[in-house]
C-alpha cells in the first residue's frame, strides 16, 4: 500500500542525507520526497511517499524515529488527510486545434496556463498525485515536452497537527 | 572561566567525561590535538599499530564496562581504517566515541590531502555523528556524543573535527556541560505496566516456556534481574551468542546457546515451546533459521529498548519497549504479587522433555577420529584452568563457536566477541583493551591462525604498554569455518580456505619480546596452559595444533526450522 509519511526534523546539515540514506540502506522504497523549512526555522518538514506492506511501513516509521535528527514522524495515511502535489507541464502547442484541446483539458482539471509561446503551453496543476497522473493521461504523451512534479506534501484533516 | 584552544578542549572534555584511555594513531589533521595530549597526564593515550585495533580496543572496553570507549584517528586513511571497527560496534550495539580528524574547513570538498567525507562514509554504521563547525561547540558535542553512545540502544558516535577547529592560538571559554537535553532524543526509562501485566499473565499460563535472552541483558546490566525472574519461575533459559554470561552457564536452568550453532536442547526447546520471553535479543537470522518455520506453537513476548527491533523479523504478540533492567524488575514484582503461579505439573513434564534432549546430544564430540587434539578439548581445558572466570575475547570462526559452546560463562560482560559483523581480527585488540582496564583479571584471546594474522601487528603495542594477555590460538591450519561450509556444501572443494605459509608463531612473538608455547599433544595441554597462566606479567601465545577436519555442531540446516540440525558429520535431526 502507498503511504505518506511526514517527518519533522532538525534543520541541520546532514539531516536530510541521514533520512535519504536510511531508505537506501534498508532497502525501503521512495516514490517521492519533498523537504523545506517550516515556520520554526530550526525545523524542516519532510514528506516521503513510499509503498510497502504493514511490516515494512512499521519498520520505516520506527527507523525514522530512531534518527537523532528526527523530532517527529507521522504516517498521514493512517488518518484522514489532504494530499497535494504541484506539477508544471510543458507541451507542444503549435496549431489551433492542439491549443484549444490543451486549454479545455486544463480547464477541466482546474489547471492554469502559466507560460505561452507561439509553439508551447506550460500548464500548472495542483492536486493529489492521482489527479496529476490522470491529467497526463488525458493529454496523451505525444505533445508533452517536459514534466516537473514537486512530490507530495500532506497534512492531516481537522484539528490534528504535527508540531513539537 | 578558563580559556582553552579547541585541541585542549577535546582532551579536557574527555577527562571531564571520566575517560582514562584513548586509543589512537596520530596524523596531520590531529597534530594540534596530539600536542594537547602531550602536555597533560589525566588521559593516557595508547598508540596502536593500526587504527582498526584502536577501535576494537575502545569497543572491548565498552563491552566489559558498559561505558563508551574512545578512539582517535586522523583524517583520510586513519578514518577509513577505523571503519571496520565502527561497523563492528554498530552491529553489536556497543557504545563508542570515535574522534576523527578532518582537513581544514575551507578545504572541505576540494579533494584536499587526506580528505575523506567521514560523516558520509560512516553514516550507515553510526548511531549518530557530529561535525564540529566552531571550536566553542566542542564541549557540548563531546558531551552529547557520550550521552547518545551510552543511552538507549547503545552505539558508536563519530565526531569529525576539522583541523582549524583545534588551532592552539585561538582560545575560548571552556565549561563541560553537566547534562544535555535534546528535544529529538529521549531514551525510554521504563516499560508499559499494562503490557508487562499481559506478559506476566502469559508467562504464568505457559506450559512450555523458554526465556531467550541476548546482548541487551549484557549491555543493559540486567543479568541480576534476569536471574531473579528465572529463579522465581523455574523456567529454562537460553542465550544468544551476544547474551552469553547473562545467565550463569553452569546453572541447571541454562540450556545453552541457541541458533545456528546452538545446543540441541536449546533449539529443540525453542521449537516446541508455547511461550517465548525474549529479552534484549533481536531474532537474528543466525538464531531463527527460516522465519516462516520459526517456533510454530509459541506466543512471543519481546522486551527491547529499541522499538525497531520488535517485530522486525518475527512478529511479537506482546511488545514491551523499555530497558531490560527496569522491565524485568517490574515483571518479577508482578509475578510475585500474582495470585496464580506456574503449573507445576506442566513445568515438570517440560523439564523432563528438556533433560531428555540434553541427554541425547548434550555437546558431545568425538576424540577417537583423529591423532590431533580437538579444539573443543582446548576450550574445556581453558574453562577449567581459568575457573570460568576469565575475560574471553574471541576472533571469528570455528574457534569462536567452540569458545561459545564450551567455555562456561558465569558472569556477564566477560565474553567479548564480534557477533553481528563477525570481524576477524577483533580478538587480540579486544583482549588488549580489556586487560589495560582490568590489569588484575585474567584476559584471554581465543583465536585461529587465520584471524590472528589480521591484527598481528598489535604484538608491538603489547610490548610497548606491557599488556600481558594470553592468546590461545586454535591452529587448524585452515580457515576452518569456511572449510566447514565447503565440506558441507561444495563437496570439500577447499577453495582458498587453506592457510599455506604460516609463520612460526613462537618465533614471531619472541621477536616482539613475548613468550611463545607450542602444544601438539593433548597430554601436554594442561601443564602448558597452567604454565602460561602462571606467567602473570608476560604476554603468552599458545600455538595449539588442533584437528583441521573438525566441524562445529550442531549446525542448523539452512532455511529449516530451529529443530532442523546436523548433529555430526553423519547425523541429522
Ligand atoms: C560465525 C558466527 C556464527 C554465529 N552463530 C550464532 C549462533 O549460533 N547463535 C547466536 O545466537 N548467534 C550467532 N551469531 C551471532 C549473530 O550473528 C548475532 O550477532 C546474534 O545472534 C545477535 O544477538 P542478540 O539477538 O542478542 O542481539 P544483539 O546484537 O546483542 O542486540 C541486542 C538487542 O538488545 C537490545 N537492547 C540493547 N540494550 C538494551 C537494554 N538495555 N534493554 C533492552 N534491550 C536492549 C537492542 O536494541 C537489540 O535489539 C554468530 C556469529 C558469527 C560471526
Ligand atoms: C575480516 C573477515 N574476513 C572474512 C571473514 C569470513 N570468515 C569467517 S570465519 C573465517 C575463517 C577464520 O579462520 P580462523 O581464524 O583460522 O578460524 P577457524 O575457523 O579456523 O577456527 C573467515 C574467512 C570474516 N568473518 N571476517
Ligand atoms: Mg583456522
Amino acid at each position: 500500500m502507498r503511504h505518506i509519511i511526514s517527518v519533522l526534523m532538525e534543520n541541520e546539515p546532514g539531516a536530510l542525507s541521514r533520512v535519504v540514506g536510511l531508505f537506501s540502506q534498508r532497502n525501503f522504497n521512495i516514490e517521492s520526497l519533498t523537504v523545506a523549512p517550516t515556520e520554526d526555522e530550526t525545523l524542516s518538514r519532510l514528506t516521503v511517499t513510499t509503498v510497502g506492506d504493514d511490516r515494512v511501513v512499521e519498520q520505516i516509521t520506527k527507523q525514522l524515529n530512531k534518527l537523532i535528527d528526527v523530532v517527529k514522524v507521522v504516517d498521514l495515511t493512517e488518518g484522514d488527510h489532504l494530499e497535494r502535489e504541484l506539477m508544471m507541464i510543458k507541451m507542444k502547442a503549435n496549431n489551433g486545434t492542439v491549443r484549444a484541446e490543451i486549454k479545455r483539458t486544463a480547464d477541466i482539471f482546474r489547471g492554469t496556463i502559466i507560460d505561452v509561446t507561439p509553439n508551447t503551453f506550460t500548464v500548472q496543476l495542483v492536486g493529489a498525485s492521482s489527479k496529476l497522473d490522470a491529467f497526463i493521461e488525458a493529454l496523451g504523451s505525444s505533445n508533452i515536452m517536459e514534466v516537473v512534479r514537486s512530490g507530495v506534501s500532506g497534512i492531516a484533516r481537522g484539528e490534528k497537527v504535527l508540531t513539537l | 572561566m578558563e580559556l582553552l584552544s579547541g585541541a585542549e578542549m577535546v582532551v579536557r572534555a574527555l577527562r571531564d567525561e571520566g575517560v582514562k584511555f584513548i586509543y589512537g594513531y596520530p596524523g596531520g589533521a590531529l597534530l594540534h590535538i596530539y600536542d594537547a595530549i602531550f602536555t597533560q597526564d589525566d588521559v593516557e593515550h595508547v598508540l596502536v599499530r593500526h587504527e582498526q585495533a584502536a577501535t576494537h580496543m575502545a569497543d572491548a572496553y565498552a563491552r566489559a564496562t558498559g561505558k563508551a570507549g574512545v578512539a582517535l584517528v586522523t583524517s583520510g586513511p586513519g578514518a577509513t581504517n577505523a571503519v571496520t571497527g565502527i561497523a563492528t560496534a554498530y552491529m553489536d550495539s556497543i557504545p563508542m566515541v570515535v574522534i576523527t580528524g578532518q582537513v581544514m574547513s575551507h578545504l572541505i570538498g576540494e579533494d584536499a590531502f587526506q580528505e575523506t567525507d567521514m560523516i558520509g562514509v560512516s553514516r550507515p554504521i553510526v548511531k549518530h555523528s557530529f561535525s564540529v563547525q566552531s571550536p566553542e561547540e566542542i564541549p557540548e558535542i563531546i558531551k552529547k556524543a557520550f550521552h547518545i553512545a551510552e543511552s538507549g540502544r547503545p552505539g558508536p558516535v563519530v565526531v569529525d573535527i576539522p583541523k582549524d577547529m583545534t588551532t592552539p592560538t585561538e582560545r575560548y571559554e571552556y565549561e563541560y556541560p553537566k547534562n544535555v537535553k535534546m528535544r529529538s532524543y529521549n531514551p525510554i526509562s521504563k516499560g508499559h505496566t499494562g503490557q508487562i501485566k499481559k506478559a506476566v499473565d502469559m508467562l504464568l499460563a505457559a506450559k512450555r516456556p523458554v526465556l531467550y535472552t541476548g546482548g541487551g541483558v549484557i549491555m543493559g546490566d540486567a543479568s541480576e534481574q534476569l536471574i531473579a525472574l528465572a529463579k522465581e519461575l523455574g523456567y529454562p533459559v537460553t542465550n544468544t551468542l551476544m547474551g552469553l554470561g547473562g545467565y550463569p552457564g553452569t546453572d541447571p536452568q541454562f540450556i545453552g546457546m541457541l541458533g545456528m550453532h546452538g545446543s540441541y536442547e536449546a533449539n529443540m526447546a525453542m521449537h516446541h515451546s508455547d511461550m517465548i520471553l525474549c529479552v534484549g535479543a533481536r531474532f537474528d537470522d543466525r538464531v531463527t533459521n527460516g522465519t516462516d518455520k520459526f517456533c510454530p506453537t509459541a506466543k512471543i513476548v519481546h522486551i527491547d529498548i529499541d522499538p525497531a527491533s520488535i517485530s522486525k523479523t518475527i512478529k511479537a504478540d506482546v511488545p514491551i519497549v523499555g530497558p531490560a533492567q527496569a522491565v524485568l524488575k517490574e515483571m518479577l514484582e508482578q509475578v510475585q504479587a500474582a495470585k496464580n503461579s506456574p503449573c507445576a505439573e506442566s513445568l515438570k513434564a517440560w523439564w523432563e522433555q528438556i533433560d531428555e534432549w540434553r541427554g541425547r546430544h548434550g555437546g558431545r564430540f568425538r576424540t577417537d577420529d583423529s591423532e590431533l587434539m580437538k579444539p573443543q578439548q582446548v576450550i574445556e581445558m581453558l574453562s577449567k584452568v581459568t575457573n570460568g572466570d576469565a575475560y574471553v575475547c574471541s576472533d571469528v570462526g570455528q574457534h569462536q563457536m567452540f569458545a561459545a559452546q564450551y567455555y562456561k560463562f558465569n558472569k556477564p560482560n566477560r565474553w567479548i566477541n564480534s557477533g553481528g559483523l563477525g570481524t576477524m581480527g577483533f580478538g587480540l585488540p579486544a583482549a588488549m583493551g580489556v586487560k589495560m582496564n582490568f590489569p588484575e583479571e585474567e584476559v584471554v584471546c581465543v583465536t585461529g591462525e587465520g584471524s590472528i594474522q589480521m591484527n598481528i601487528q598489535e604484538l608491538s603495542t603489547i610490548s610497548q604498554y606491557d599488556i600481558p594477555v594470553k592468546v590461545i590460538c586454535l591452529n587448524n591450519q585452515s580457515l576452518g569455518m569456511v572449510r566447514q561450509w565447503q565440506d558441507m556444501n561444495y563437496e570439500s572443494r577447499h577453495s582458498q580456505s587453506y592457510m599455506k605459509s604460516l609463520p612460526d608463531f613462537v618465533k614471531l612473538v619472541e621477536s616482539y619480546g613475548h613468550v611463545g608455547i607450542k602444544v601438539e599433544r593433548y597430554e601436554d595441554l594442561e601443564d602448558a596452559m597452567r604454565e602460561a597462566f602462571a606467567m602473570k606479567d608476560r604476554m603468552v601465545f599458545m600455538d595449539i595444533a588442533v584437528d583441521p577436519f573438525e566441524h562445529v555442531y550442531p549446525m542448523q540446516v539452512p532455511r529449516g526450522s530451529m529443530r532442523d540440525m546436523w548433529l555430526s558429520k553423519t547425523e541429522r535431526t
